[in-house]
């Protein structure tokens, strides 16, 4: 056998297919639909934000403000949608927009796009917060389906503090 | 109920302390008020010792990090020959910052208004055209200030702004014991704060997470996600036995004097060093039966059983929490008006950790805590919820702090004896009253 027919082919992936993606992860994201959205999630899923004064860091060695692996992102999710997570009852409202996507990198089935969002969030009789970032995006492409391995947000601002609590999926 | 017909210039007490009835009450302006503030400000945060940083935060000569302590922007280096230095972070000349960075390391601060430079041991490098000055102007006090007192117990680096105060190791009195059991997880006695730093606003009065950090009582209703999410990970956490405790095993409040004070409890939960739960996987079984070994073998099985089988949330008076629970946190607030105050906190543990270790610490720190994690968020909704609330204060006064008032001998962690031990100390500092 060839190495040739070892390497899985790159997958084909267009800028649309991921934009479309996206937005259609930050519907179900804004509208609160988390069990449809973890059905988009991989088996090997996991979800990072990394503290702000360390972007590069692993979350093995450096304090971050979410690592979850697949297990976590399961459990987080049961967590939100309890009447209960004092912090998201009632339910903030988000709302985000999503821009500058960019497809970098596609290897074997795996596709690594990147795009900037704001995340305005409201919640009842508080000021609104403003979260802008970076998404970071390792997909597996099936077919004409994307399951996402890894999300990781970056936050560009300085200081997380204005920031308060990230209590639900930024 | 008391009256408040006392007059503005007189102080006054903001507790009602009554042993016979067994009442304690606070009056609520404390929480709100922007003379209260004001008034600490000179009583307290520029009376008592104010945590800067951990002297591993300051790895090689010319490590610098810049921060706000107590409010005020601060230098926390390490000079070129190795001592550990704070300085304000401002330009003798006109005032600016001198360091902007927010970590880094450098021999030279330099401000970028008029070129002033400073040495990192902060005495004044150059000024710019020094010419233009008199014949022998005196330059030799111009080095950048520093805050009147500055010392540490075991590299935990603090401040005072009053140069009229007992020692560090004084002020801290018996909390040394605690800190020492948390740097007792280090076999080389050597602890440091790992990369990563969290911080998170709460638009609530700073006092307000004095109280929540060690307050054992609100654990099964603020946090009931993450008692369920405990249990998912196979730590079921079983309603205790007896009436009169909140958590499955007894804990203990302790006085540890100067306004200081600590839970003492009974591990179910869980801890990276060395008492394993689920959460932990498999895996990590045979890792942490090494871990503890290492603690009997050094400390004997008693105080090992100490380290890793109870977890103690410390108060230093005023604004330092250390939470050695679920991981261990290094947290200090700073009041930002009275409706709002700036949390930071950071992680800590051994400096000879392995990689999987120090990756369990971690993973266990943000199963419970910070603005991400699955306790922390809730308090921070809590507390905002009691100073969205306190907007009444004028006409409903006294917040109910009783719990527990007039329990013999040993006092447990869910009911308020140390809550009130904070109190009462604020109240003397503030009042000059007799605690």
């Amino acid at each position: 056998m060839s190495a040739q027919a070892d390497t899985l082919a790159d997958v084909k992936v267009t800028r649309a297919e991921v934009e479309d993606f996206f937005y259609h992860e930050a519907a179900l994201l804004d509208e609160w639909k988390l069990k449809e959205w973890e059905a988009l999630l991989a088996d090997d899923a996991t979800y990072y934000v990394p503290p702000n004064d360390d972007l590069d860091g692993s979350h093995k060695d450096t304090l971050y403000i979410i690592s979850d692996d697949r297990e976590r992102i399961r459990q987080r999710i049961i967590r939100v949608l309890d009447p209960n997570c004092h912090a998201e009852f009632p339910k903030s409202r988000t709302c985000r927009l999503i821009t500058n996507v960019r497809v970098l990198k596609v290897e074997g089935d795996l596709v690594t796009a990147t795009a900037n969002f704001v995340c305005y969030r409201y919640r009842r009789f508080q000021r609104e917060f403003s979260y802008v970032g970076t998404y970071r995006y390792i997909l597996r492409k099936d077919g004409d389906q994307f399951r996402i391995k890894e999300r990781r947000v970056f936050l560009h601002a300085h200081e997380l503090g204005r920031l308060g609590s990230v209590s639900f999926i930024l | 109920m008391p009256t408040m017909e006392t007059s503005r210039t007189e102080p006054r007490s903001f507790v009602v302390d009554d042993p016979q009835k067994g009442v304690f009450l606070l009056d609520r302006e404390a929480l709100v008020s922007e003379d209260v503030l004001r008034a600490e400000i000179k009583n307290i945060f520029a009376k008592c010792w104010i945590y800067v940083g951990h002297g591993s935060e300051l790895k090689k000569n010319g490590d610098f990090q810049s921060r706000r302590v107590a409010g005020r922007p601060i230098i926390f280096a390490r000079d070129s020959k190795g001592q550990v230095r704070c300085f304000f972070n401002t330009c003798r000349h006109r005032g600016a910052l001198v360091c902007t960075e927010r970590h880094g390391n450098v021999r030279r601060f330099s401000c970028v208004y008029h070129g002033w430079i400073y040495n990192n041991d902060g005495s004044l490098a150059r000024i710019p055209g020094d010419e233009a000055y008199i014949e022998n102007f005196d330059t030799s006090g111009l080095g950048l200030k520093s805050p009147a007192r500055f010392e540490q117990y075991r590299d935990f680096w603090f401040m005072c702004l009053d140069a009229d105060v007992p020692a560090l190791t004084d002020y801290l009195g018996k909390a040394t014991d605690y800190i020492d059991l948390v740097i007792e997880q280090s076999p080389s006695g050597k602890m440091e704060v790992l990369h990563g730093t969290q911080e998170y606003d709460v638009q609530a009065n700073w006092k307000l997470m004095v109280e929540n950090s060690v307050d054992d009582y609100h654990l099964p209703t603020t946090h009931s996600t993450w008692l369920n999410f405990m249990a998912n990970s196979g730590v079921k956490v079983e309603p205790p036995k007896d009436k009169d405790l909140v958590l499955p095993t007894r804990g203990f409040a302790f006085d540890l004097g100067n306004g200081h004070f600590t839970t003492d409890n009974v591990n179910f939960r869980g801890r990276p060093v060395a008492a394993w739960i689920p959460l932990y996987g498999e895996s990590a079984k045979a890792e942490m039966t090494e871990i503890r070994a290492e603690l009997v073998e050094r400390l004997g099985e008693d105080r090992a059983r100490r380290v890793a089988d109870t977890n103690r949330n410390l108060v230093i008076f005023p604004n330092l929490v250390i939470n050695d629970g679920s991981s261990v946190t290094i947290r200090t607030f700073f009041p930002d008006g009275p409706n709002k105050m700036q949390v930071t906190a950071w992680a800590l543990g051994p400096v000879e950790e392995s990689e999987s270790a120090r990756a369990r610490r971690l993973d266990a720190f943000l199963t419970f805590y910070g603005p991400g994690g699955f306790a922390t968020p809730d308090d921070v909704e809590a507390l905002e919820l009691v100073q969205q609330g306190l907007a009444n204060w004028s006409d409903d006064r006294w917040s109910e702090m009783s719990r527990g008032f007039g329990r013999e001998g040993e006092q447990l962690n869910s009911d308020e004896h140390h809550l009130r031990t904070f109190w009462r100390h604020w109240n003397k500092l503030m009042t000059g009253a007799q605690a």
